[in-house]
């Protein structure tokens, strides 16, 4: 018999060791996030939809037909399937009306978070690269801002410039910003001592190189997540804010607004405040599901 | 343990004194008062009166320095649009909101912990799978649809609940609820993350060898220390749970601080909001204070370390 010393330690030559195709790999990946990537095909339908919504639309949203207000939903008695989801109070179509009103929501959604991320994003890497004193006065802010709730600082700031679309754009993007700062820096903290980073000071790279070049791509992952996690609070918060009257106007339609106004007609036609608000919940829900598949994808062990 | 104390109070300090600078600068510097406090088409030099009256013609730190000097005695001004002292107008409408925010608390509490330490007991069953559907689903929701769709059941429909207002217990439950549903997901989420972190230490593994029956582990053992993470970040979330409380209040028509905020904001009167945001702000600070220091005296590891 042989003794364990002398039995030799070549590992069995068969397919259980070698690495499984790269293809397979790829595939489990994608079906563990299938959740993730169902989610992004709603996403691209509802993006699709709103891109395209002149030409979706079976009717004008902002046409009036008094004589054909308040009607129900196709499937409901008096309902009718050239208006399938009913009319609102002064008998525009309510499925037009929240086709068009997704390309608000995207759009406040999309701009609000590209401004917040730019400014997050500088102020963190300016926080986090440069000395103590940089970092205290930002860091300073960035915690009395985060003690506002979303909410109150975008009232606040909304109450001054009046509402509009452009004013909502800046309000929220400038209410975001700190939780961007607070994670580059933290990141930017981490990677100012790497050997890549100091060999590149050492070779003489200018400091903006040094953290545009080296820096910044490292921290897309974060950025990226939390950007596209920001974006469904962000429509959230427009819409409730022109759900009190102080974002969009009517008659331009906006998930939030429609809200407001089927507010009053709750009574008897539940509809005109139910859809647009199942809208936006399937689209918030939607982006989270989104995102957290994507930071699973990225980098499962990121702390957000 | 003075060194913590003291570090925490300057901290305070400074976060005070950057709340009151930040209000002062949204009404002062975003805006301009004299624009939005003057009617429509009244001339230069009703503008240029209104000015030195509100004393806007001193320079920025002389205004914030009287802004904050009377801010501290309790004195924010009258209201622009009903001439009565903000202060009193603000802080009679906050016990409404306060109530509010506890009741709304105490439901995200009730439907957290249950269903966070189950879904830790029983990971990766469906009991586990059907609860974390539930958090994602109730992140995403927006609380003020919540609040309309719960109206539309149970004030319309079923004709059990009032639909707003203020006074009975009946009228608390629906906000309290939808308060509630907005802050349990990501409790609910912390209270099992928290679980199951404890109970893979080191010494739930003693306590179970022990022999103590599983009920005793998790009770007396666990729960203890997952508490910590728990607390703080319910204290962290404050804020939110505010922010929450400000969107449900204008749902359901509560006599709060919030709707007074969004009245005025209407009205255009900016006093009351100024004031508003500095107490609500000064609220969460408060408390967030409050829970830094109780998480340093319970957790000895965080005293010594910050």
């Amino acid at each position: 018999m042989s003794t364990l010393a002398e039995r030799p330690l070549s590992a069995p030559p068969d397919a259980v060791t070698s690495a499984p195709p790269r293809g397979q790999v790829l595939g489990r990946r994608l079906w563990r996030l299938k959740w993730g990537l169902a989610s992004a095909l709603v996403l691209l339908a509802i993006v699709a939809s709103a891109i395209l919504a002149p030409a979706l639309a079976p009717h004008d949203p902002l046409q009036v037909n008094i004589r054909n207000r308040l009607a129900p939903p196709a499937w409901m008695a008096r309902g009718d399937w050239a208006h399938p989801l009913g009319t609102d109070q002064v008998g525009r179509d309510l499925f037009s009306r929240i086709v068009h009103g997704g390309r608000v929501s995207l759009v406040v959604g999309i701009s609000a978070v590209l401004v917040a991320s730019a400014i997050g994003v500088l102020l963190g890497l300016g926080a986090g690269y440069f000395g103590p004193r940089v970092d205290w006065t930002i860091m300073t802010l960035v915690n009395v801002m985060l003690t506002f709730p979303f909410v109150l600082l975008a009232l606040a700031v909304i109450a001054v410039l009046g509402p509009s679309l452009q004013n909502m754009i800046v309000v929220l993007g400038v209410a975001g910003w700190p939780i961007y700062c607070r994670v580059v820096r933290a990141e930017t903290r981490a990677l100012r001592e790497r050997e890549f980073v100091l060999a590149g000071q050492a070779l003489g790279m200018s400091h903006v190189r040094v953290v545009f070049r080296q820096i910044l791509p490292n921290l897309v992952s974060p950025i990226v997540v939390i950007a596209t996690l920001q974006v469904a609070q962000v429509i959230i918060l427009e819409s409730f804010l022109s759900f009190l009257g102080l974002g969009i106007q009517p008659p331009t339609p906006a998930w939030g607004n429609m809200l407001g106004e089927g507010r009053v007609y709750m009574l008897n036609s539940w509809w005109i405040a139910a859809f647009p608000g199942l809208a936006i919940f399937l689209t918030t829900l939607v982006i989270n599901l989104m995102g957290n598949a994507l930071r699973d994808w990225l980098d499962p062990h990121m702390k957000l | 343990m003075r060194r913590f104390l003291g570090r925490q109070l300057v901290q305070l300090a400074v976060v005070i004194v950057g709340i009151s600078m930040l209000s002062f600068s949204i009404l002062h510097v975003v805006g301009d008062p004299v624009v939005l406090f003057v009617p429509e088409g009244a001339p230069k030099e009703e503008h240029e009166r209104f000015r030195k009256l509100l004393g806007l013609d001193q320079p920025v730190y002389v205004q914030y320095w009287r802004f904050a000097s009377r801010a501290l005695q309790g004195d924010f001004g009258k209201s622009w649009y009903g001439d009565a002292p903000v202060f009193n107008l603000v802080l009679e409408r906050m016990p409404p909101t306060i109530y509010l925010t506890l009741a709304g608390l105490g439901v995200a509490l009730l439907i957290a912990f249950p269903l966070g330490t189950i879904a830790a007991l029983r990971r990766h069953s469906i009991v586990d799978s059907l609860c974390t559907m539930v958090a994602v689903a109730g992140q995403a929701m927006p609380i003020f649809w919540l609040g309309i769709m719960l109206i539309i059941v149970f004030a319309v429909h079923l004709r059990l609940l009032p639909a707003s207002g203020y006074g009975t217990w009946q009228h608390f439950l629906m906000p309290a609820f939808t308060l509630g549903a907005f802050l349990a997901p990501i409790t609910m989420r912390l209270v099992r993350s928290g679980l199951i972190e404890v109970l893979s230490t080191d010494y739930v593994k003693t306590a179970r060898a022990k022999g103590l029956g599983e009920r005793m582990v998790v009770l007396k053992h666990a729960f203890r220390n997952a508490c910590i993470p728990v607390i703080t970040v319910l204290g962290l979330q404050f804020g939110q749970l505010l922010g929450g409380a400000i969107v449900t209040e204008t749902v359901f028509a509560w006599p709060g601080v919030a709707t007074l905020t969004v009245e005025s904001i209407r009205n255009q009167d900016f006093p009351v909001v100024q004031c508003a945001v500095v107490l609500l702000a000064l609220i969460i600070v408060a408390v967030n204070f409050i829970v830094d220091l109780a998480v340093g005296l319970i957790d000895p590891r965080i005293r010594v370390s910050v």
